[in-house]
């Protein structure tokens, strides 16, 4: 685990999210317009490693279901457009409520086990969460089903405009990345990063861990069910292939390439993850072999992930 | 009905030793070394792809078979000197993310290898009709061989396990790893063995459920998660579990996706009766999955920890 001191967290975030700030400007200057919605979709599934981070990295908690929550934040936009909501907030909103509904229930079952059973289970609720959707006849089914049109915001059609869109996006990533980080920073995260070191010693001074494990993660799953939301308004699309269990691999593999328990790791890793992607697809149809071989270097060679290796070169004051 | 019923049961039972097969190895990698090895599901794509290849050069399903078995067995060993063995000192999470990669290496290579349209494989002469079960009805013979090779597999498993000096390593190595290091024996090198073996029985069941599925790059990840789903049920790292878990897992799975909306229209509507069944059937085993650890967290064989 590395911990990264809170300034240096809030300092790198800042570095981050003022480049992604600056992006549509270069990818102007470029006219590289693919630029800003490779960049959109960077920065939601920086979103939900985030929310994964969340549990994953301070309440060691990990969910191999996680998709399943893009998967609801994303039918929810479905469902509600299709049927004449286009708010992008009450989405939101709706969302927010599905994903904690879901996350409540599967939660307070899951954390009745530990460690690989704990996996396993949420991998069982995620696979039960993609199988519901892929029987969803009325949408689509196994083929998707293709929005009309992005959300409303307050009423307009501005989330049309990509640019538009990739700075809702940013200060969606902005805002949960401070209440994170507050989060972390307040007492109930510091009980929670307790139980993750010794939860028989918080239990012994007179907390429930249960119950703190059981909030974080009804909260990381309402993140990542507002990351689906904006995922489906990015493709105009939804499909159960949001909630595949590789994608919920895919998280994980973001989150422990940029560093766990960071939060900016979960940001960095989507990043590099999603990036490298893009790259190597440029050089072959064969880039996942490529992909493969750059994880296992990465595990075999550095320790603490992207994370770890910045603070290496900060020099190990961070 | 009941011909139906004894169909699908028998149906369930082959699916169930097949998982059995692929589960036995993985819950012992687990069990002794505490290893999530996420790549396992890759062993048996490889296995069905391996029969697929010397098959079609020999011209002979059981020459295939004969060659690819230790062709597996080598590959496994490869993968276990070359990358698992740097692992097992890390913690879980990196296993996930470097067996994660060893999936899209091993996928990547195959669709380079033999293409990404799916192969078929001849099913042997010797096995191809099918002999009468009950009345009129018919069974292929090619299943009831993969039931008879799969028990006999597991009794030969619980034979060695059971009754032989390594068996008994095995047994004590997956309940104390440590303990067992510490008393003298060698865990990594009878891990070794452990994995090699349990490549050869994942890439047997991938041979031998070639010649009814399509040999396909996706094969392996399909199977995988019904194999953690089988190996959590039993109990992580015990054989006898696994073996339950299994048979109960195809069991419930075949039954329920034929018997389901049947049992459905009983209470509803016949539209509303097979569109829930569409939905519940695929959802039984992780319902399942999710009820048995909720009673017994460890699994129905598991120790506690």
């Amino acid at each position: 685990m590395i911990a990264l001191a809170p300034r240096t967290r809030l300092l790198v975030a800042a570095v981050l999210f003022l480049l992604f700030a600056a992006l549509p400007f270069v990818a102007a200057g470029t006219d590289d317009h693919f630029l800003v919605i490779t960049a959109t979709r960077v920065m939601v599934f920086a979103i939900a490693a985030l929310s994964l981070d969340l549990i994953l990295g301070y309440g060691a908690l990990v969910s191999f279901g996680h998709a399943a929550y893009l998967g609801i934040g994303a039918y929810t936009v479905a469902i509600l457009s299709s049927n004449g909501v286009s708010d992008l907030a009450l989405q939101m909103l709706a969302a927010v409520l599905a994903s904690a509904v879901f996350a409540l229930v599967t939660g307070a079952i899951s954390l009745r086990t530990k460690g690989v059973y704990f996996i396993m289970i949420t991998l069982a609720f995620g696979q039960m969460a993609f199988f519901f959707f892929v029987s969803l006849s009325s949408y689509g089914g196994d083929d998707g089903f293709t929005l009309q049109a992005r959300s409303t915001l307050m009423g307009t059609a501005l989330l049309e405009n990509d640019r538009v869109f990739f700075y809702v996006t940013l200060a969606a990533l902005v805002l949960l990345f401070l209440f994170a980080n507050a989060l972390i920073g307040s007492r109930f995260g510091r009980v929670l990063t307790g139980t993750r070191e010794n939860p028989l010693r918080m239990q012994a001074i007179g907390f429930t861990p249960f119950r703190y494990q059981l909030t974080a993660y009804v909260i990381s799953g309402c993140m990542a069910g507002i990351a689906g939301v904006l995922l489906a308004n990015q493709t105009e699309f939804v499909s159960p292939a949001f909630m595949t269990w590789h994608r919920s691999g895919e998280l994980i593999v973001m989150v422990i390439l940029g560093g766990i328990g960071t939060l900016v790791g979960g940001i960095l890793g989507a990043a590099a993850f999603l990036m490298l992607e893009e790259w190597l697809a440029i050089f072959s149809e064969h880039w996942r072999l490529a992909m493969g071989v750059i994880l296992v270097l990465v595990v075999l060679f550095t320790r603490g992930g992207l994370t770890g290796l910045l603070r290496r070169l900060l020099g190990g004051r961070a | 009905m009941t011909n139906l019923l004894l169909l699908q049961a028998l149906n369930g039972l082959q699916f169930g030793v097949l998982l059995f097969l692929v589960a036995a190895g993985l819950t012992l990698v687990f069990g002794i070394m505490d290893f999530i090895n996420l790549a396992h599901g890759v062993l048996y794509m490889v296995g069905a792809y391996l029969v697929a290849t010397f098959a079609g050069l020999t011209g002979s399903f059981w020459l295939g078979i004969v060659i690819a078995l230790p062709v597996a067995l080598v590959f496994g060993l490869l993968l276990e000197v070359l990358i698992f063995r740097r692992l097992y000192d890390r913690s879980h999470l990196d296993q996930v993310l470097a067996t994660f990669g060893l999936i899209m290496i091993v996928n990547e290579g195959v669709k380079i290898i033999w293409g990404a349209a799916p192969l078929s494989v001849p099913m042997p002469d010797l096995l191809s009709g099918s002999v009468p079960l009950v009345g009129m009805m018919q069974y292929p013979v090619y299943r009831i061989a993969i039931i008879a090779a799969g028990l006999l597999t597991a009794l030969g498993l619980y034979l060695m396990i059971g009754h032989t000096r390594i068996g008994m390593l095995l047994r004590a190595g997956a309940s104390n790893g440590k303990m067992v290091s510490a008393l003298g024996v060698n865990i990594r090198r009878l891990f070794m063995i452990v994995f090699g073996f349990g490549a050869m029985l994942a890439g047997f069941a991938g041979a031998m459920i070639a010649p009814i599925l399509s040999v396909d790059p996706g094969m392996g990840e399909s199977v995988l998660i019904l194999t953690f789903v089988v190996i959590v049920i039993g109990g992580i790292g015990s054989i006898r579990g696994a073996f339950i878990a299994a048979i109960l897992v195809g069991l419930v799975d075949t039954l329920g996706r034929t018997f389901g909306p049947i049992l459905l229209r009983m209470v509803l509507d016949p539209s509303a009766a097979s569109q829930t069944g569409r939905t519940l059937a695929p959802m039984l085993i992780y319902i399942l999955m999710a009820a048995i650890l909720f009673f017994r967290p460890a699994g129905l064989f598991g120790r506690k920890s």
